[in-house]
Order: C-alpha cells, then sequence, then structure tokens
C-alpha cells in the first residue's frame, strides 16, 4: 500500500475560524474580498486625506448653487466698481477681501470664488461622464474580445491601436468648429459638455478597453469558468456572473485614474477655447483668461490650483485604491 | 455484458498552431491521438501519465468543454461526440468534472453557497425545501461546516476548498465524475483524506469514477482498472491487480519503479528505472511507438511499426512489441490469472543458474 493513502481520515481538515461548539450562529458570514480591501485602505493614510479631498470636491460641484448663495455673488455678474478704471486691475491689486474670497478678476470683476465653485462642476460632470464612457465602451469590448477570441479579438484590438494613434486633439478642435451652437436637439452649454464628454470619452476607452481584455485573458483560464460551463452555462452568464465580478476592481482602479486625466483633457480643451464657451466658468477657460493678465498672477493661482488639487487627489486615492484591491499589482 | 456508461473511442484532439495575421495553421499539438476505453458503471478507472501526455485534455473532451478532432465518445448510449452545447445542456448533470487546482476552481467573488449553488442556477432546478437547503445538505455530505455558507473561499485551506469543489459537482447528483487529479495540489497529509472522501461518496451515492493521476500511488487505493497514457494514447490498460503485479509495458515498469514501497525487504528486490531524457513534444511525437525515445527494450521495428493496443492476458491490454511479465504465446490462459515471467519464452530458468 502506498503511505499517504493509509492515513486515517478524519472527517475535515480544521475550519478556518474556530467556532465555539455549542453557539450556534445562525448563519457565519464571511468576509468577502471587498471588505478586506476597505480594511487595508482604510490604513493607507495618504489614500484616505486624497479620498476626502475628492468626496470634498464632489461636495461642492453638486451643491455648487448653495455655496455661491451664501456669499450671493453670481459666477457670471459684473462688478465694475470694484476695477480701477484706468489700469483694469482690481483696485487694491487683488479685489481678496471677506466678500471675495479669492479676489475678482481684473477688467470685469466677477467674483472668482464663485467661478471657481460654479468650474468644480464643468470640470467633474465632464471628467465623470467620459470616464464613465469609456469604462462602458472599453469594459464591454475588453471583455468580447478576450472571451470570443479569433476575428473578434482582431477586429477590436486593431481598432484600439486606431483610436490610440488617433490625433484626439486635433480632432476635438476640428469638431468644435464644425459643430454648430444648436444641433443634435441641444443647445448651449448642454450641447457643449456633451461633445466634450463625448470626445474624451470615445477616444479613451482602449486604455481601459487593453486591461480588460488582458485581465479578461487570464480569467478565461481559471478553472471556474471550466466549472460553469460544464455544468451548461451560457457565454452570458459566464461573462456576467463568473468573470465581470472579477473585474470591479480593475475597473474601480483605472476609472479613479482615468478622472484626473480627463479633469486635465478638460481644462486643456477649454483653455484652447473649444470647451464650454464663456461665459460659463471652467477652470481650463479661466487659466486662459489668466494668461492674458500674467502681470496679476493671483487670477492664475486659484484655477491652477484647483486642477492641481483635483488631480493630485484622484490619484492619490487611486494609488491606495489599488493597493489595497490588489497588493500583487506593484 | 451490459453496456458501458461511457465509451471512448479512438478519441483524437489536435489543439492547431496557428501564424500570423490570417492564422495560418503551421502545426497541431497531439493531446490526444486515438485514446479508446469504456467505462462501466459503478467502476472507478485510473487515468494514469506524466504531465503532458493529454489527461486533462481527455478529461475536458469527454465533458464537451472542448471539441474533439476525431473519434466517438458516446454516454449511456448517446452519441455526444458533436452534440451542440444546446443538446448538452441536459446531459451535463450526468458527467461532472472534478478539476484539478482548488485555487483557480472556486470563483474568490463568489460564496460557499453561491458556488454550490450554481449547479441549480445554472440548470434552473427547483428543489423542494429550496437552494439553500439543498447546499447544505452537500456541503454536510463532503464534510464540510453547513454554516459555512456565506464565507468566500479564501478563508478555506486546500483541502477544504477541494471538498467545496467536490460539493459542486455532487449537486446534480451526476452518474459519471471526471476527478483531474484532485488531490495533486493537496498536502500529502490531507490527500488521504480526499480519497476517502470520494470513495464514501461513490458507495453512497452510486458514482462512477474516472480519476486522473500523474502517478500510480494514488489510483491505486481507488481503482478497478488502470490505462496508463503515454504522449496522447493509452499503452497499458488493465484490472488494478494484473498492473500493479505483473506490469508489461517498459513505460508502467518505470512508471511503477517510481512509487515508494513502504517495505524495505521488497524494496531491494526492484531497482529503480530511470527514464533517460525528457517527454518528447506532442507537437511532433516519435514515429512507430511513441516510446522508443526512452525505452531500454527498444528495438529497430519499435521506430517502424506501431504496436496495436493487444489483449495479452484476460482484461490485460498492452501497445508494446516486447512486452515485459507477458504469458508465454499460446499460453494466453483460460484463467487469465497465473502469468508466466517469460522474458525469454518458456525457457525462463535458463539464465539465472549462475550461482
Ligand atoms: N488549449 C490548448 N491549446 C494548445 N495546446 C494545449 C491546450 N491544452 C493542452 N494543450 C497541450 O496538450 C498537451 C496535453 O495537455 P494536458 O491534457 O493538459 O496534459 P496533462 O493533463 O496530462 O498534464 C500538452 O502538451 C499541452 O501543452
Ligand atoms: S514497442 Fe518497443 S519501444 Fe515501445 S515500449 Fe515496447 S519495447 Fe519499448
Ligand atoms: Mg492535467
Amino acid at each position: 500500500m502506498t503511505a499517504p493513502l493509509d492515513v486515517p481520515a478524519t472527517p475535515t481538515d480544521p475550519a478556518p475560524v474556530p467556532t465555539v461548539a455549542g453557539v450556534s450562529a445562525t448563519a457565519i458570514q464571511g468576509r468577502s474580498l471587498g471588505q478586506i480591501a476597505w480594511m487595508r485602505l482604510k490604513r493607507d493614510k495618504i489614500a484616505i486625506a486624497g479620498g476626502l479631498v475628492v468626496i470634498f470636491l464632489i461636495l461642492v460641484a453638486v451643491f455648487a448653487p448653495l455655496i455661491v448663495g451664501l456669499f450671493g455673488h453670481d459666477p457670471i455678474q459684473f462688478n465694475s466698481d470694484l476695477i480701477d478704471s484706468s489700469t483694469m486691475a482690481p483696485k487694491d491689486g487683488t479685489g481678496i477681501s471677506a466678500e471675495h474670497l479669492f479676489g475678482v478678476e481684473p477688467v470685469n470683476g466677477r467674483d472668482i470664488f464663485s467661478r471657481i465653485v460654479y468650474g468644480a462642476r464643468i470640470s467633474l460632470l465632464i471628467a465623470f461622464l467620459a470616464t464613465l464612457l469609456s469604462v462602458v465602451i472599453g469594459t464591454l469590448l475588453g471583455v468580447t474580445a478576450a472571451y470570443f477570441g479569433g476575428l473578434v479579438d482582431s477586429i477590436i484590438s486593431k481598432t484600439m491601436d486606431v483610436f490610440l494613434a488617433f490625433p484626439i486633439l486635433v480632432f476635438a478642435m476640428a469638431l468644435a468648429g464644425i459643430i454648430p451652437d444648436d444641433a443634435f436637439g441641444l443647445t448651449g452649454d448642454t450641447l457643449r459638455v456633451a461633445l466634450l464628454v463625448f470626445v474624451i470619452g470615445f477616444f479613451n476607452w482602449p486604455y481601459i478597453g487593453r486591461i480588460i481584455r488582458g485581465q479578461t485573458l487570464s480569467l478565461r483560464e481559471r478553472e471556474f469558468v471550466d466549472a460553469a460551463r460544464s455544468l451548461g452555462a451560457r457565454g452570458s452568464y459566464v461573462i456576467f456572473r463568473e468573470i465581470l465580478p472579477n473585474l470591479v476592481a480593475p475597473i474601480l482602479i483605472y476609472a479613479t485614474l482615468l478622472i484626473p486625466t480627463n479633469v486635465v483633457f478638460e481644462a486643456s480643451l477649454s483653455f484652447l477655447g473649444v470647451g464650454v464657451r464663456p461665459p460659463t466658468p471652467t477652470w481650463g477657460g479661466m487659466l486662459s483668461d489668466a494668461v492674458r493678465f500674467y502681470t496679476m498672477p493671483y487670477f492664475m493661482l486659484f484655477p491652477g490650483m484647483a486642477i492641481f488639487i483635483t488631480v493630485l487627489a484622484f490619484n492619490l486615492f487611486g494609488d491606495g485604491l489599488r493597493d489595497a484591491l490588489d497588493p500583487k499589482a506593484r | 455484458m451490459t453496456d458501458p456508461l461511457l465509451s471512448v473511442q479512438n478519441l483524437q484532439k489536435h489543439f492547431p498552431i496557428t501564424k500570423g495575421l490570417l492564422k495560418r495553421q503551421v502545426g497541431a499539438v497531439k493531446a490526444v491521438d486515438g485514446v479508446s476505453f469504456d467505462v462501466v458503471k459503478g467502476e472507478t478507472i485510473g487515468l494514469v501519465g506524466e504531465s503532458g501526455c493529454g489527461k486533462t485534455t481527455t478529461g475536458r473532451l469527454i465533458t464537451r468543454l472542448i471539441e474533439p478532432t476525431g473519434g466517438k465518445i458516446v454516454f449511456e448510449g448517446h452519441d455526444i461526440t458533436h452534440a451542440s452545447q444546446g443538446r448538452m445542456r441536459p446531459l451535463r448533470r450526468d458527467v461532472q468534472m472534478i478539476f484539478q487546482d482548488p485555487y483557480s476552481s472556486l470563483n474568490p467573488r463568489h460564496t460557499v453557497g453561491a458556488i454550490v449553488g450554481a449547479p441549480f442556477r445554472i440548470q434552473g432546478i427547483k428543489t423542494e425545501q429550496g437552494t439553500k437547503k439543498a447546499v447544505q445538505e452537500i456541503l454536510e455530505l463532503v464534510g464540510l461546516n453547513p454554516e459555512h455558507y456565506n464565507r468566500y473561499p479564501h478563508e478555506f485551506s486546500g483541502g477544504q476548498r477541494q471538498r467545496i469543489g467536490i460539493a459542486r459537482t455532487l449537486a446534480l447528483k451526476p452518474k459519471l465524475i471526471i476527478a483531474d487529479e484532485p488531490v495533486s495540489a493537496l498536502d500529502v497529509s490531507i490527500q488521504a483524506q480526499v480519497v476517502n472522501l470520494l470513495e464514501d461518496l461513490q458507495n453512497e451515492l452510486d458514482l462512477t469514477y474516472v480519476v486522473i493521476a500523474h502517478d500510480l500511488s494514488v489510483v491505486r487505493h481507488i481503482s478497478d482498472r488502470v490505462a496508463v497514457m503515454y504522449l496522447g494514447k493509452i499503452v497499458e490498460l488493465a484490472d488494478r491487480k494484473s498492473l500493479y503485479e505483473s506490469p508489461m509495458h517498459p513505460y508502467t515498469n518505470a512508471l511503477l519503479s517510481a512509487v515508494p514501497i513502504p517495505d524495505p525487504k521488497r524494496r531491494k528486490e526492484r531497482e529503480r528505472i530511470r527514464l533517460q531524457g525528457d517527454v518528447p513534444s506532442p507537437l511532433n511525437p516519435p514515429p512507430a511507438c511513441r516510446f522508443h525515445t526512452r525505452c531500454w527494450k527498444a528495438q529497430e521495428i519499435c521506430s517502424q511499426v506501431e504496436p496495436p493496443l493487444l489483449a495479452l492476458a484476460t482484461g490485460h491490454q498492452v501497445a508494446c512489441h516486447f512486452p515485459e511479465n507477458a504469458p508465454a504465446p499460446g499460453a494466453v490462459s483460460t484463467t487469465g490469472e497465473g502469468l508466466v515471467t517469460a522474458d525469454g519464452g518458456p525457457a525462463a530458468g535458463d539464465g539465472t543458474a549462475a550461482e
């Protein structure tokens, strides 16, 4: 007889967590990988700080009308009385006061604080929606390419290459020039926001798509996929029930890291004048205005800081999220 | 004789190797290349061979996870060789697979309850007392705490994970279970527990097993018959007793010599046969007898004529031109027992008068 097989059998090897005999818990709740990741994330102080700033920024964007209402300065209202009519600069240099926390703009005296607060709305709205669009397209096509393979994979992968090689900035500028003020049943800011979301989101999906495709390729080879298929599961069951739940972590991580990229992208487009049109406040647009008044650097400081802090906060949070969800990724 | 539960006839799987954008085929991995065996209801057949010889592929063909290149698979009289996924779905309840790697075979995002309950959901089966109750009964059956229903796989040890996998295969009360190296990923100390569990379940639930293993020690305990595979072909297929006591194929002899013998006296009698060289690539297997590149008995004919798989004794098939332990020609007795050691024919005493 072979040695290992003669060991007397015991019903089970030790239970993972000792359960006190007699105490009959109706159901012992296990800790999911998500809960474990949350515990890890909580210990990462820098990521938590980034996360708090992110939440703060979102609150500012959502409650912009309330916050601005508190101070009573409409973001597009001129305050010519605060401007020195000979130099066009604010009378005391910046206009910073308890009334105007961040001062006022040169020439027309608009309240910079209100404009920054409203700018957060446009900035985050476009960045979030564009990210969402990229994630949806990237995930769908990435999973499809990897799961079905063959010709489907070839076509999707080549399409990704084409998109990644596309001069998106040039395209965006051309598009902004062609599209009239009234198109697709939309007008004004709504039309511009929709355009920006489309341009940024539609051309960024291959980054997510490639990551998802790679992850799916390896998930597809796992035996739990074979197990489901040997039970008679159809392709849609395998994709939605077996594979997608394992992609939540990479999707969350790369979405969080894509948002700041899109914030910068939106700011760049607005800076170049192909974003949301004035007088609607955007951070990129304010920077662009401020460049003309480089002798008054306070004007550039606030939109610059807003972009910087937003990008930094999302990146710190995203990095922490990656470490917490996938400790092996580094 | 009753019809076999499963009949595999000349089964083949060649994985194409393609190159370039146009997927031009430049070759094929002959992972399974003409395998035939029958499985009778209630028996356990062991499928043994070195890693890469095509055992898993055979299992995946029988469970129709992959499409056969050639041959035939007949289950309970139904030819399922090329059955569509739709036609296979109801049959899948009857043929289930236990997977080799308990870490990769359980979805880390699903609870034990969801994993063991998946067969009911996928097959659309409603149980009287509800899925949860049914799952908990199965968990108990495989020796797990039914209260661990809401736990995740990562909270369990390898042995317990394999029990979860076994529970999943049992959910639909299958008739045939393909167990692909069910214990090779486990600690030696718990391998026996899982093997014993499989045995107990077989008695209790009237199961038929094809148990895959990469050495002859694991299946010795539970197999009624054993098939030895080499590079995509079966080289020897015999009752457990004849295979272990009088192996005929040189490759089987080599595999057996690697199995540790607990009794030191008997250990001395037997020399360890060390195979030279590596297993050749299934991309380009040696012609005729595939074992001839490593066989110490090989002669010219071995690389020219393929030895057919022949019954040299009752219930003992072997594919070799110069088998060991083979009965003398004509001595294929009516009893099938009493095999003569007949290396040089009947004159076995001649050369041994050395003393
Ligand atoms: N999907 C596949 N594509 C190409 N080759 C494969 C595939 N699956 C298995 N093979 C090859 O087939 C051979 C047999 O593999 P396998 O059946 O897994 O062997 P075993 O289970 O006996 O170790 C190996 O050479 C392996 O590389
Ligand atoms: S046929 Fe020849 S090479 Fe093959 S196993 Fe037998 S003796 Fe060895
Ligand atoms: Mg294998």
